[in-house]
C-alpha cells in the first residue's frame, strides 16, 4: 500500500524477519543508493579486476542471499577487511558488517572443513596459538620459522607465503616483563608518585585496563611498555587483565564462532573492569576497532555495548583526558633515530577517525619530524599478505605506500598497527615505530 | 586539555571546506570534523553559481542577484561574497580550472547530453564547450553504461548545440580495459598507461574522421589527466576532453584532492566522524560539538562554529513522516505542519522542499522560530541554509562557496 493512497501518520512497519540470532541487515542494504563510492575506495577492486567490490560483497550479495538456492559468492575471500567501504559510504550501509557475515556463512557451507585452506586459514587467524607456543621458547621458534627448506613446505603444503619473514618473538613477553615490574600492585605505586609528582591528588581514580592484543605481548613488547610508561607517567595506574585475541584475524577469516569464543573472555574480564570504572586502553587500532565496532556488530553478549562504549585507543585517551599535546609540545626528542618518520595511518585508526591524530600530536614535538606517506592502505590486512594466493595483491596494494615512504626523509615508518608495520617493513626494509614509543622518548 | 581549536567546522563538502580554509586565512586554529569521506566525489566538478531563473537560462548569473528573493542564501551574503567564494576557489584549483576570465555562464554538456551553465569548469572539460561550434566525435565504452555516447549526441542535437550536428559514434570495442569505475581511479604504471592510452587512441582512430574535438566520458585517470589528455590529442590530432560524469565521479575526487592538499597547507586538521550532539554555556552559546567515535562520545571545543553539513542529500537536513530536522544543533527549519504540502504534483513544478533549510540572518547565524538567534557563535552555510533550489537554479557550489567564504571569514574573525 502506497503512502499516497493512504496518508496516514500510524506507519507499522512490517517485521520480515523474526529470528533474532541474526543481526537484521535489511535496512542496511535498503539504504544503499548504488553510488559506487565504496567501490572507489577499495583497496583490492583497485588491484584485482575479478574482486567486484564492497558493493557487491555487501548489500548486492546480502539481496542475492534472500534466494534459497542462492549461496555466498567465493569471491567474499578476497575482501581484506580493511573496513575502508564502512566510512566511504555516504549513506551509513554497514557494509564491513555485511562482509563479516557473509564471510562467515561462507566458510561455514561453502569451504570444505577437510581442506587445506580452511586450516591455513584457522591456523592464521589463530595466530596467538601459534605465539603462545612459540614464546615458550622464542630463540628455536625464530630460527625455525624462518628456516628455508621449512618455510618451503608451508608454502607448498599450507600456502603459507615464503616470501615473507616471520616476525621474532621476544624473548621475554610483555605480561612476563609486566609481572617483574610488580604487575597492578607495582603500577598504583607509581602512578602515585606521579601524581604527586604532577601536583594532582593522590588519590585520584585515574585507572584503565591494557589490552595489549597478541602482537604487543608477543611479539613487540617495547610497544607494550612505552604503553605502561607514558600512561604511569600522566598518573594512570594500569591493569593487564586477563585477554584472548580480539578477533580481528578471526573476521577477516570468516572464523566467526573462534572470534565469539575469544570475545567472550575478553568481554567478561574487560567488562568487570569497565563496571568498577577502568577505562579499557589498546595501543593495537585493530584491536580498538573489534573492541568497540565489532564487537557490538557480530555478537550478542552481556556487557558488550558497555565495553565498546569505554574502549579507548591510548594516545586519543591521553589526548582528550591529559594535556599530551601540550606536554609534547613542551618536549624535545633526543633519539635520532626518530628524527624523520614516514607516517602510515592504518585503515582500521581511520575508521575510528584517528587517522590525523599522530601527526597532529607531534606537529609541535621537537627533534621530531613526521610525515604522511598518503591514503593509500598498506595491503598486507592481517593474514591476508601471509598467504601465499594473495601475496601478490597484497604487494600491489602497497606499491603507493613504499613508494611514498622512499620519497619522504629518513629511514624509519611509524604506525598503529602491528601488520602494517610489518608491511612497511617488508616493502621498504625500515624500521617501524608506534607513536606510544615516541611520546614516550618525549616524556620519559 | 581536551580537543579544542577556534573555529570547528562541521561538514567536509565545498562549503565546509571553504569555511575552513577562510577562518584559517584569519589566522584562527581550524578543526574540520566530517560524518564521512567528502560528497565531492558525487559532484559532478562542474561549478554552477546561478544558471537559471524562473525557468530561463542565464547568460549572466551576477546581473540576476538583484532580482533574488530576499530569503535566498544570495540576496543575505550579497554580490563580494560571491566572487570572494569563486576567489577562494580558484585559489584552491590553480591551473586545474577554467572559467574565471569571464562572468558570464559557459555551457558543459553533460554525460546526458544536457548542456549545464557553470561559471567554472575543470580543464579537462574544456574543449567540450556547447559554445564551440567545431564538430565532436564523442566515444564511449561498452562497459560503462553510464554514458552512450549516440544517445549524449541525440540530445545534444535535440538541445541545438551546435556541434551535435555532426555524427558522434560509438568504437564498438573501444575498450581500453577499464572495465569498472573502481579501476577508473587507480594509478597504474607509467607503461601501463602509456599502453593503454596507445591501444585506446588506436581503438578511437578507426572511426575518427578527423573532427576537431573528441570527447570521452570523464574517466582518464586520477592523478594525472593532463597528460592523458595531451597524449590521446597527439596521438588522435583533435583536442580532447572530458564529459563529466555521474557518481562516482574523477572530476569531484581529483576536486576533493585539490581541497585536501590546501586544507593540508593551511593547517586545518580533519576529522572524519559523525556529531551527534553540542555541548552550551546555558547562556546562548555553544561551546563544543559532541564526535561519535565509534563509541565514545568526545566533545571537540571551539569558540565559533560552521554548521555545513549539506541538505537533504547530504543528511545535513533530516525527514520523516513526522517532519524536517537538522540533526547537529537542532536549529529550526520550517516547513509546512502537513507533509502533503511539501511537494507540488507536477514534478518539473516550483517544489517547496528543495528550499527547506535552516533560515539565516544576513551574518549567516540560524534564526529560530521566533526570529531569535539560535546560538551567538553558530553561521551556517551551503545547502544547509534554506531557501534555493540548487538543481532548478543551477546554483549548488555558488551558493557553499559565497556562504562558506562568508560564514568561515565571519566566524574566524570573532576569534582573533
Amino acid at each position: 500500500m502506497s503512502d499516497a493512497e493512504s496518508p496516514s501518520d500510524e506507519f507499522e512497519p512490517i517485521d520480515v524477519f523474526e529470528d533474532e540470532e541474526t543481526p537484521d541487515l535489511r535496512p542496511g542494504a535498503d539504504s544503499c543508493y548504488k553510488c559506487s563510492t565504496c567501490d572507489t575506495n577499495c583497496p583490492v577492486a583497485e588491484v584485482d579486476d575479478d574482486f567486484p567490490g564492497p558493493k557487491f560483497q555487501g548489500p548486492e550479495q546480502w539481496r542475492l542471499k534472500r534466494k534459497e538456492d542462492t549461496s555466498v559468492d567465493s569471491s567474499i575471500s578476497k575482501c581484506s577487511n580493511c573496513m575502508r567501504c564502512d566510512s566511504a559510504c555516504p549513506s551509513d550501509v554497514p557494509l564491513s558488517q555485511m562482509h563479516n557475515t557473509a564471510r562467515a556463512e561462507y566458510v561455514d557451507e561453502e569451504l570444505s572443513k577437510t581442506s587445506l585452506t580452511y586450516w591455513r586459514n584457522r591456523i592464521l587467524a589463530n595466530y596467538r596459538t601459534s605465539a603462545f607456543l612459540a614464546s615458550k621458547m622464542p630463540r628455536i621458534a625464530n630460527f625455525a620459522m624462518n628456516f628455508g627448506p621449512a618455510r618451503w613446505a608451508m608454502e607448498k603444503t599450507l600456502g603459507v607465503t615464503s616470501e615473507r619473514d616471520f616476525p621474532a618473538f621476544a624473548t621475554e613477553t610483555f605480561r612476563e616483563w609486566w609481572e617483574r615490574e610488580g604487575g597492578a600492585d607495582g603500577s598504583r605505586e607509581r602512578a602515585r608518585e606521579a601524581r604527586e609528582r604532577r601536583g594532582e591528588d593522590v588519590d585520584a581514580e585515574k585507572k584503565v585496563a591494557y589490552f595489549h592484543g597478541c602482537y604487543a605481548n608477543y611479539n613487540t613488547p617495547e610497544v607494550g611498555k612505552a604503553m605502561v610508561r607514558v600512561f604511569e607517567h600522566f598518573g594512570y595506574e594500569l591493569v593487564v587483565p586477563e585477554q584472548r585475541c580480539s578477533g580481528t584475524p578471526m573476521f577477516a577469516n570468516g572464523m566467526l564462532e573462534d572470534a565469539e569464543r575469544h570475545a567472550k573472555v575478553n568481554v567478561s574480564s574487560m567488562g568487570d573492569l569497565v563496571t568498577q570504572g577502568y577505562d579499557a586502553i589498546a595501543s593495537c587500532t585493530s584491536c580498538s576497532m573489534a573492541l568497540r565496532q565489532e564487537y557490538p556488530e557480530l555478537f550478542d553478549i552481556d556487557g558488550i555495548e558497555d565495553l565498546a562504549e569505554n574502549t579507548w585507543e591510548a594516545l586519543e585517551y591521553l589526548r582528550v583526558q591529559e594535556d599530551l599535546s601540550g606536554e609534547l609540545s613542551a618536549a624535545v626528542v633526543e633519539d635520532e633515530d626518530l628524527a624523520e618518520l614516514a607516517y602510515h595511518a592504518p585503515c582500521h585508526a581511520r575508521n575510528q577517525g584517528l587517522d590525523g591524530q599522530a601527526l597532529e600530536l607531534f606537529e609541535d614535538l621537537a627533534g621530531v619530524d613526521a610525515e604522511d606517506v598518503g591514503d593509500s592502505c598498506s595491503g598486507i590486512s592481517g593474514t591476508y599478505g601471509w598467504k601465499e594466493e594473495k601475496y601478490e595483491t597484497s604487494m600491489k596494494i602497497g606499491e603507493e605506500m613504499f613508494d611514498h615512504m622512499e620519497e619522504a626523509e629518513g629511514e624509519v615508518g611509524m604506525t598503529e598497527c602491528p601488520t602494517c608495520a610489518m608491511q612497511m617493513e617488508h616493502g621498504t626494509g625500515y624500521e617501524i615505530k608506534h607513536p606510544l614509543e615516541v611520546v614516550e622518548s618525549a616524556l620519559i | 586539555m581536551a580537543i579544542e581549536d577556534d573555529v570547528l567546522v562541521v561538514g567536509g563538502g565545498v562549503a565546509g571546506m571553504t569555511a575552513a580554509l577562510a577562518a584559517a586565512e584569519t589566522g584562527a586554529s581550524v578543526r574540520l570534523v566530517t560524518k564521512k569521506q567528502s560528497t565531492l566525489r558525487h559532484a559532478s566538478g562542474l561549478v554552477d553559481v546561478l544558471g537559471y531563473a524562473d525557468g530561463d537560462l542565464l547568460a549572466d548569473p551576477f546581473d540576476a542577484i538583484d532580482d533574488l528573493p530576499a530569503d535566498h542564501p544570495y540576496a543575505k551574503v550579497g554580490v563580494e561574497a560571491i566572487r570572494d567564494g569563486l576567489a577562494r576557489f580558484d585559489d584552491v584549483t590553480g591551473e586545474r580550472y577554467r572559467g574565471e576570465h569571464t562572468d558570464t555562464n559557459a555551457l558543459l554538456p553533460t554525460h546526458g547530453g544536457a548542456v549545464k551553465p557553470t561559471a567554472r569548469y575543470p580543464a579537462s572539460a574544456a574543449a567540450g564547450l556547447a559554445s564551440d561550434d567545431r564538430d565532436v566525435l564523442l566515444v564511449g565504452f561498452e562497459t560503462l553504461t553510464d554514458f552512450d555516447a549516440p544517445l549524449a549526441a541525440e540530445h545534444l542535437d535535440a538541445a541545438g548545440v551546435p556541434f551535435a550536428s555532426g555524427a558522434p559514434r560509438w568504437p564498438s570495442r573501444a575498450t581500453p580495459g577499464r572495465t569498472r569505475r573502481s579501476r577508473a581511479t587507480r594509478t597504474p604504471s607509467t607503461a601501463t598507461r602509456t599502453a593503454n592510452r596507445e591501444r585506446l587512441a588506436a581503438h578511437v582512430a578507426r572511426v575518427h574522421e578527423g573532427e576537431p574535438r573528441v570527447g570521452f566520458p570523464a574517466v582518464l585517470g586520477e592523478d594525472h589527466p593532463a597528460e592523458i589528455r595531451a597524449a590521446l590529442a597527439d596521438a588522435l590530432d583533435a583536442d580532447v576532453f572530458e564529459v563529466p560524469m555521474g557518481p562516482p565521479s574523477l572530476p569531484g575526487i581529483r576536486l576533493e584532492y585539490a581541497y585536501r592538499d590546501a586544507l593540508g597547507e593551511a593547517g586545518v586538521h580533519v576529522v572524519r566522524r559523525p556529531v551527534v550532539d553540542y555541548e552550551t554555556d546555558g547562556d546562548g552559546r555553544l561551546t563544543a560539538a559532541v564526535v561519535e567515535r565509534n563509541g565514545q562520545h568526545v566533545p571537540h571545543y571551539a569558540d565559533s562554529f560552521v554548521l555545513a553539513t549539506g541538505g537533504l542529500v547530504g543528511k545535513g537536513l533530516d525527514s520523516d513522516r513526522g517532519g524536517v530536522r537538522e540533526p547537529v544543533f537542532d536549529c529550526h527549519v520550517p516547513h509546512p505542519a502537513d507533509r502533503y504540502d511539501w511537494f507540488v504534483d507536477d514534478v518539473y513544478g516550483e517544489q517547496p522542499y528543495p528550499r527547506f533549510g535552516v533560515v539565516v540572518d544576513d551574518d549567516l547565524r540560524p534564526r529560530d522560530a521566533d526570529g531569535r538567534i539560535e546560538f551567538e557563535n553558530l553561521r551556517a552555510a551551503g545547502s544547509v541554509v534554506g531557501g534555493h533550489d540548487f538543481a532548478a537554479e543551477c546554483s549548488g557550489t555558488g551558493v557553499s562557496l559565497a556562504t562558506g567564504d562568508a560564514a568561515g571569514t565571519a566566524a574566524g574573525s570573532d576569534t582573533q
